[in-house]
């Protein structure tokens, strides 16, 4: 005779309550596959946890991007923020696809280069600039975007022995009614610093100031703070005209572009909230086409687009380690994820399936990471279904930051994979060994006995 | 092990404690283990039972067993034995 299929017997208390009027499916979803490679074999294959990178999700992603941007405005230059995610595969695919590079530390400078970006296509943003950073930049032709005062007068100081004259562009902070302003970050609009730093530059008469540069913030969900951006940046363009009869050549919009990621505290799904690429060029393309240029001196758009274009194309596999009970009758899941792997739970609600599942049955369950440390929380309450010891589970949109913010903590950073446009599987970083870290480590001779 | 006298258990599944006025959900196999624990079976013929109609290892359906009589527990279903 056939046996029944098993699962877990449960008992969930009922606690009747206000219904909530947009009523969220409660069916179990599951992810056995990504780009049509089964995420069993790739966990076999690769080891568990595993990060994976869809190159067809980045392509078909940027396509979208670029189509909202360009069939709206003539000169659109899109640059790869290197910090969103810097493994180098990842930036040559953006650089295939036709990104320049912004990057914000000599490191990720010299990663630009060594993935083949001619100088003249990397954006240098950022506070912390070393002289011999700016000397390389400047003899690279790259665009140096100016964070300080005391940047700028390094610049003006290096422009005086160097043969090639500085590109440069100043970062602009300001009120586009986004709450927190950053004004950390550059010079301010609104108290007069911006429009002081471009006069000091031109009356230097020692570099070439190419462009205007802001970045208004991160997970900006309202199109049109960038419009009041725009216009703003295009206040001091036709300033400049007027004072200097200077035309700049781009305007760089930044980042910060929502993903469909939900954060923390979010009464909705981010993938109903989040705006398309097109609402986001409605409003930039909108204020450039407004503002006061010459139709033969429209500056280029740049867009340092990072979280929106890569989140969707990166995934975490893993593993259920244990079941246990905690002291209030909650189940409580411990995965081989945790968040020195899986930086961004510190923000979002992750989204955690099975990648496979026999049930439909879901308890309410908090999902630990495998740390053993307090704060190694992925998902504090979620409905989880009945997974048991060894089952897998995918988290979907980790492609931005969780590849270069994650911690070594305690354990290894695992093996991170892309699935090309042929769905093969490449490993683009290894996993981290014992000899990852011993060959960093230096035992003094007095501790060696 | 007991369950409370006046626990009334629907056929779909619902429980009901008049004794707190707490209603409980249980899935398909919840109910078949609760009803046989109703009905006075031990855990042994449970598990022979359980083991016999679906398909589980010894060693899962017990820490899943365990883990489900303590939920009873900490619900207050069982008689305080």
């Amino acid at each position: 005779m056939t046996k029944l299929r098993y699962e877990r017997p449960i008992i969930s208390k009922i606690n009747a309550g206000v219904p909530d009027k947009f009523g969220m499916k409660t069916s179990v979803e599951t992810l056995n596959q990504i780009d049509t490679v089964p995420v069993k074999d790739i966990l076999e294959q690769y080891g568990s946890p595993v990060f994976v990178v869809s190159e067809p999700t980045i392509r078909k992603t940027y396509e979208e991007a670029t189509s909202a941007f360009t069939s709206r405005y003539p000169k659109v230059q899109f640059a790869w923020s290197y910090k969103t995610n810097y493994i180098d595969a990842v930036c040559r695919v953006f650089k295939k696809l036709g990104s320049w590079a912004e990057v914000v530390s000599g490191f990720e400078y010299q990663k630009a280069l060594n993935n083949g970006v001619p100088g003249n296509e990397i954006i240098f943003n950022g506070p912390d600039k070393s002289d011999e950073d700016l000397k390389l930049a400047i003899q690279n032709l790259s665009l140096i975007h100016i964070d300080h005062f005391d940047e700028l007068y390094t610049i003006l100081k290096l422009a005086e022995t160097s043969y090639k004259r500085p590109k440069v562009a100043i970062r602009v902070n300001m009120n586009t009614g986004i709450y927190p302003q950053w004004d950390r970050f550059g010079f301010n609009y609104e108290n007069g610093e911006a429009w002081q730093a471009l006069n000091r530059l031109m009356y230097s008469e020692k570099v070439d100031v190419v462009g205007l540069h802001t970045h208004i913030g991160t997970y900006i969900t309202t199109p049109n703070a960038y419009a009041v951006a725009i216009s703003k940046l295009a206040e001091l363009a036709t300033s400049l005209k007027k004072k200097f009869n200077h035309a700049i050549q781009y305007i760089d919009i930044g980042g910060g572009f929502a993903s469909k990621n939900t954060l923390k505290g979010a009464y909705l799904p981010g993938k109903d909230t989040c705006p398309t690429f097109d609402a986001y060029a409605d409003a930039i393309t909108g204020a450039l086409m407004s503002a006061n240029f010459a139709p033969n001196e429209l500056p280029t758009l740049i867009i340092e687009s990072g979280r929106a274009l890569i989140d969707d194309a990166g995934y975490l596999l893993g593993t259920v380690l244990a079941n246990k009970r905690l002291a209030d009758g909650r189940r409580s899941t411990i995965l081989d994820i945790g968040v020195n792997n899986l930086f961004t739970s510190f923000w979002y609600e992750h989204e955690v399936l099975p990648v496979e599942t026999t049930t439909q049955q879901t308890e309410d369950t908090t999902l630990y990471g495998p740390l053993c440390m307090n704060i190694d929380v992925v998902r504090a309450a979620v409905q989880f279904p009945l997974l048991q010891k060894g089952d897998q589970v995918a988290i979907r949109r980790v492609g931005a930051y969780n590849m270069t913010q994650w911690m070594q903590f305690i354990t290894f950073r695992p093996n991170v994979i892309m699935i090309d446009e042929e769905h093969n599987t490449h490993i683009i970083r290894k996993a981290e060994t014992n000899a990852t870290f011993e060959a960093q480590e230096v035992i003094p001779d007095y501790l060696k006995s | 092990m007991k369950l409370k006298n006046n626990i009334a258990i629907s056929e779909t599944g619902f429980v009901f404690d008049p004794n707190s006025g707490d209603s409980y959900s249980l899935n398909s196999i919840g109910k078949e283990i609760l009803e046989l624990i109703k009905s006075g079976k031990s855990k042994s013929d449970i598990s022979f039972h359980i083991l016999n109609t679906y398909d589980a290892d010894e060693f899962t359906f017990e820490r899943n067993y365990d883990d489900f009589i303590d939920m009873l527990k900490h619900h207050k279903l069982l008689e305080n034995e």
